[in-house]
């Protein structure tokens, strides 16, 4: 609070009047940046640890101060790599399917429905608009058992499409296209295509779709996340082991590891990479992780 | 657990809408009424919307609509044995009346509601105060290294929830982590994280982690849609940045934060991944920690789906009423001024 003072006396101190200087002129503030960098430190302690730690073996891990890294990191990717057979690296794959999949369904469907709710007129599109609008409020989870027991009627559970069906649908991703879509494709264009004769698909394929990328691709990367990140419906779909995602494969694994610590090397191991390919996707795409697009804030 | 962030711009989405589509039935009806045989072309005009729509119905329909009702016709049904239990007639369902909902109240349900709401009333509040506080800091010219800050902040929210929580249960564990290391060579007392009193603290901390950054970009990007000349005209006026950040950008962000806050608090009530993960690390997470750990225990392991299906509903129907009277509460401040 002592800054208040000091500010004030310096922004009413003669200055000069154009617009842009005063920014400029402000003094960097060590606490703001402080306190901005112990945030940065919090969000970074877990990453450091693993880090660290997947470089131990299974005595050192339990001896050394964890934070200090060791010389065993290809061994233990060696073992992760070994243990029955190669496991861990089919659950990565299984992730890479559902995750990679769903999200390119899920924005497909979303994009042609948000395509049609902006741009058609037709009865019911209030209605529909609004049950679907209602499904962003249902707890996601919660349906994951009823799910469950619809699918094992079909004989369903237990499959690739067991988890990757019941994802494909997003009212929220429904709602974010609608908007995009009212916003980048401009009628005009579309009535023109009508007027050439082009039939509504090709329209929306050759002429909507590129249209709304940028959006699109938003909606894509938010929803590979959702997807990637998922606990709940593949634990509770899958039995076979094969076709867990990484996930739920290393949730399992630390289990194991509660009666046998060794596991504990190739939990931590299996961490770090399983990280690896997000953050990857996350720092080479940042242009593309648009939280203001994903939060509505598209001016239309 | 992330919440994720959602219409932050509901309102504006309407005036969004383009008044013009009609057009496009006018003409169909125009071009049917010059050429006769056009009937055809007509109706194909007419359901052309609906057949695209037709994936997103059907999947809606199938794994959000079935669900639901399958789930409210399942909460009212429990399963008669008859006899020993054995032969196909044996197990019969029959109509149960609330008699599920009233076994679904019990102790360890409304147990496990209270340790979520300490949990929540943890986490929602500390998580949208650091948010908050970040994205005004990385918005305050005052403030630098803002570009790596926001990055390392967001990064979180790339590690799922079951990562995170493997991450710190390690960091909890006494014997790995070093933090215990520390104070063990200082030969400080350390509280033990996963004690069944602090359990709720170290899960709170997890959801912490991986959802500051995303609630803070949130905040941050509607910040930045505002014009910069009312920061100016505030600091000419004699503002400092910490009353133009308290009187201006607070309130400015304000519809942000009611959503952000709404997001998190579903998600809080619907806590599984984290607690379930950590579960081998320690004794003080029962199976029944969270409700929906709950359901997940009634209908897999006791087999007793009615009182899932029960515990199911109730959860939804207190959720949405939160959000209904959480909404309602912070409308008019929120909202009032865009209408």
């Amino acid at each position: 609070m002592t800054t208040t003072a000091s500010t004030r006396t310096r922004v009413t101190a003669p200055r000069r009047s154009s617009a842009g200087s005063s920014a400029t002129t402000l003094r960097p503030s060590p606490i703001a940046t402080g306190i901005l960098i112990i945030g940065a430190l919090y969000c970074l302690i877990p990453v450091v640890w693993v880090v660290a730690a997947s470089t131990k073996s299974a005595g050192e891990l339990f001896s050394s101060f964890t934070l200090l890294p060791s010389t065993h990191l290809f061994d233990n990717l060696a073992q992760l790599s070994a243990y029955r057979d190669g496991i861990f690296w089919r659950w990565m794959l299984n992730s890479a399917i559902y995750a990679g999949v769903g999200a390119i369904a899920s924005t497909w469907v979303s994009a042609l429905a948000g395509y049609v709710l902006a741009k058609f007129t037709f009865p019911g599109k209030a209605a529909v608009f609004s049950i679907l609008l209602t499904g962003v409020l249902v707890p996601g989870v919660i349906l994951a058992i009823p799910q469950y027991l619809l699918l094992a009627q079909l004989g369903l559970t237990n499959s690739y499409l067991a988890v990757l069906l019941p994802q494909i649908i997003s009212p929220y991703a429904i709602y974010l296209a609608r908007i995009y879509a009212a916003a980048a494709v401009p009628t005009d264009v579309v009535e023109a295509a009508r007027t050439e004769g082009a039939k509504e698909f090709t329209i929306f394929n050759r002429i909507a779709l590129p249209m709304m990328l940028p959006g699109l691709v938003t909606i894509l990367l938010f929803q590979f996340v959702a997807v990637w990140n998922n606990f709940m419906l593949p634990y509770i779909m899958l039995g076979n082991d094969t076709l867990f995602p990484v996930t739920v494969g290393l949730s399992g694994l630390l289990n194991q590891g509660a009666s046998a610590p060794s596991m504990y090397t190739l939990v931590i191991a299996g961490a770090l990479v399983s990280v690896l390919p997000l953050v990857l996707l996350f720092l080479l795409l940042q242009r593309f992780w648009r939280v203001d697009l994903a939060a509505g804030a598209v001016k239309a | 657990m992330t919440a994720t962030a959602r219409p932050s711009g509901s309102a504006s989405s309407r005036t969004g809408v383009p008044r013009t589509p009609d057009a496009s039935l006018e003409r169909a009806e125009l071009g049917s009424a010059r050429r006769r045989p056009a009937g055809h072309r007509f109706r194909t005009r007419v359901l052309t919307p609906y057949a695209m729509l037709a994936p997103a119905i059907l999947l809606f329909l199938a794994f959000m609509a079935a669900p639901i009702v399958y789930t409210v016709v399942l909460s009212f049904q429990r399963v008669q044995v008859q006899g020993l239990g054995l032969g196909s007639g044996a197990r019969k369902t029959v109509f149960a009346g609330f008699s599920n909902y009233v076994a679904a109240l019990d102790a360890e349900f409304l147990a496990s509601v209270g340790r979520v709401l300490l949990y929540g009333l943890i986490l929602v509040p500390t998580m949208l105060g650091l948010a908050l506080l970040f994205a005004l800091l990385l918005d305050s010219k005052r403030s630098r290294a803002t570009r790596f800050s926001r990055l390392v902040i967001f990064l979180p929210y790339a590690v799922p929830g079951v990562i995170a929580s493997l991450l710190w249960g390690f960091l909890y564990l006494p014997a790995v982590s070093p933090f215990y290391f520390v104070t063990d060579a200082l030969g400080l007392d350390a509280p033990t994280i996963l004690s069944s009193d602090l359990i709720v603290f170290g899960l709170a901390n997890i959801g912490l982690w991986g959802g500051v950054g995303f609630n803070m970009v949130v905040i941050y990007t509607s910040l930045k849609a505002v014009p910069s000349d009312i920061y100016e005209a505030a600091r000419l006026d004699g503002c400092s940045e910490i009353q133009i950040a308290l009187r201006i950008k607070v309130p400015i962000v304000f519809p942000a934060l009611v959503m952000t806050g709404l997001f998190s608090l579903i998600a809080t009530l619907q806590v599984f991944a984290e607690p379930t993960t950590l579960r081998p690390l320690t004794n003080a997470l029962s199976t029944t920690w969270s409700p929906l750990m709950k359901v997940y225990r009634d209908a897999f392991t006791r087999d007793d789906l009615g009182a899932a299906a029960a515990t199911s509903v109730i959860i939804a129907i207190v959720t949405l009423t939160m959000s209904f009277v959480f909404l309602r509460i912070v409308q008019k401040r929120a909202f009032g001024q865009e209408d």
